[in-house]
């Protein structure tokens, strides 16, 4: 193995800032100190690896996976799929990619979710895979539902998939949402709002992609994932002024 | 103009929301056998592991002081030797990641793992033990990363903690002995004493 430099610095412009009034749970929730920056460390350099022996069968395929391919979910079913690069470019292959969801009628199956649309007796709504060799995933599942939130007085999310993405290294832990091309709600988001870089918003937007849709089955979506990536020079290890 | 950079931009990070639990802690969102094996649900440290057991309990607390319901804590560790999972000689009961979500009733959390030996900093020398600390919530746009060091551990030379300029902020990482292997750690997120967060 090469030996790797620290990781590339965060580009926090690329991220929302901690602190965001149009998402008012984060005001009380938002660091008021900046954060300490240094290199990174082999504490971030390394980080957990997940093999297939954890995952079952059907955790991939949310259309099935509640009920171990029973029964069906109701709703649109698509194909989300892409591939989890590097800043640089690379394919980050064997990483663990999760997605968590609501269903088609915006519904999430968990305790603290009080919303008047049913849940599915079919859906779950979480789904995990692991990279290939060539940072390719692919998940199979019904396409979410919009819902209201508690914000605003009438604020409702997009559609959404919550992805959770590890990387090869703790510094790389990535948490976000995707969207759905041509949806009329993601302008009116004041989570996504939080993005201040509309390049950094498109960003999280799924094209419609008939070449992986599947004809009398699914829809596919294309979602890729940029990670940060690791600084690679023949100058890595020399000593300061070298 | 000048030469384009065929770098890419890291993907946007949005806030993991109040359902977190939903994909990443399936049993605690109340939905148990979703998955045969859950991530990060064994501990970082499995059954027979070198090192001291120890156990860390606290409270992630907002701007009001209130502790947080809904926050997911991941944590990543090295070996009672200092050497992390996957590395040469590493103690293959270590796994050094959990999961972590606070009681939804009080907000408490509680680690149970193996004390960490110290670590390597880049260019040589050691960094003091120490526990890293990934937070994520509905209101917390970008996923906040601390460290845990210990009260009973020499921290005088860890580079990190050194960078801290002003000297009573480095108490915020440090966990506080309670007793025999058990230390409690508060993560403020916001006003008095608040915790340093990292961006390393």
């Amino acid at each position: 193995m090469t030996d790797l430099g620290p990781l590339i610095p965060r580009n926090r412009d690329a991220h929302p800032p901690a602190y965001d009034t149009g998402y008012k749970t984060s005001v009380s929730r938002s660091p008021s100190w900046p954060l300490l920056s240094m290199e990174s460390t082999p504490s971030e350099e390394t980080g957990p690896r997940f093999g297939h022996s954890q995952l079952g069968e059907y955790d991939n395929n949310l259309i099935v996976n509640w009920t171990r391919g029973k029964e069906l979910a109701v709703g649109e079913r698509i194909l989300v799929h892409g591939r989890v690069l590097d800043e640089m470019g690379r394919p980050v292959p064997h990483t663990l990619v999760e997605i968590w969801q609501a269903n088609a009628g915006g519904r999430y199956r968990h305790k603290k979710d009080v919303y008047f649309a049913p849940l599915d007796p079919n859906f779950g709504g979480c789904g995990r895979t692991i990279t290939d060799e060539n940072g390719y995933y692919e998940f199979l599942t019904v396409r979410p539902g919009a819902y209201p939130w508690m914000n605003r007085g009438n604020d409702w999310r997009p559609m959404h998939i919550h992805f959770s993405i590890f990387g090869h290294s703790f510094g790389q832990r990535l948490i976000t949402q995707m969207y759905f091309e041509g949806d009329p709600l993601i302008k009116h988001c004041p989570i996504i709002a939080t993005i201040k870089d509309p390049k950094q918003i498109e960003g999280l937007v799924a094209a419609l992609d008939f070449s992986h849709s599947r004809p009398m089955d699914f829809l596919a979506y294309k979602f890729d994932i940029v990670l940060r990536g690791r600084r690679q020079t023949r100058f890595e290890n020399k000593l300061e002024g070298m | 103009m000048v030469q384009k950079l065929d770098t890419l931009v890291e993907t946007a990070s949005q806030t993991a929301g109040p359902y977190v639990h939903i994909g990443c802690m399936p049993t605690y969102a109340g939905n148990a056998g979703a998955y045969d094996v859950e991530t990060g649900a064994e501990g970082p440290a499995l059954e027979g592991a070198k090192g001291e057991v120890i156990e860390i309990t606290g409270e992630v607390l907002d701007g009001m002081g209130w502790a947080l319901r809904d926050v997911m804590l991941e944590c990543w560790q090295a070996d009672a030797a200092g050497i992390y999972p996957h590395e040469e000689g590493a103690d293959p009961k270590v796994t050094g990641f959990a999961r972590i979500g606070a009681d939804f009733d009080t907000g408490k959390f509680t680690l149970r793992t193996i004390k960490p030996g110290a670590v390597a900093a880049r260019g040589g020398g050691k960094q003091a033990p120490h526990i890293s600390l990934w937070l994520t919530a509905r209101g917390i746009n970008i996923g906040l990363q601390t460290r845990v060091y210990f009260e009973d551990e020499d921290n005088a030379e860890d580079p990190l903690l050194n960078r801290i300029e002003q000297a009573p902020r480095r108490q915020t990482l440090i966990a506080k002995k309670t007793g025999d292997g058990t230390y409690t750690f508060n993560i403020v997120l916001q006003g008095e004493g608040e915790t340093v967060f990292l961006d390393l």
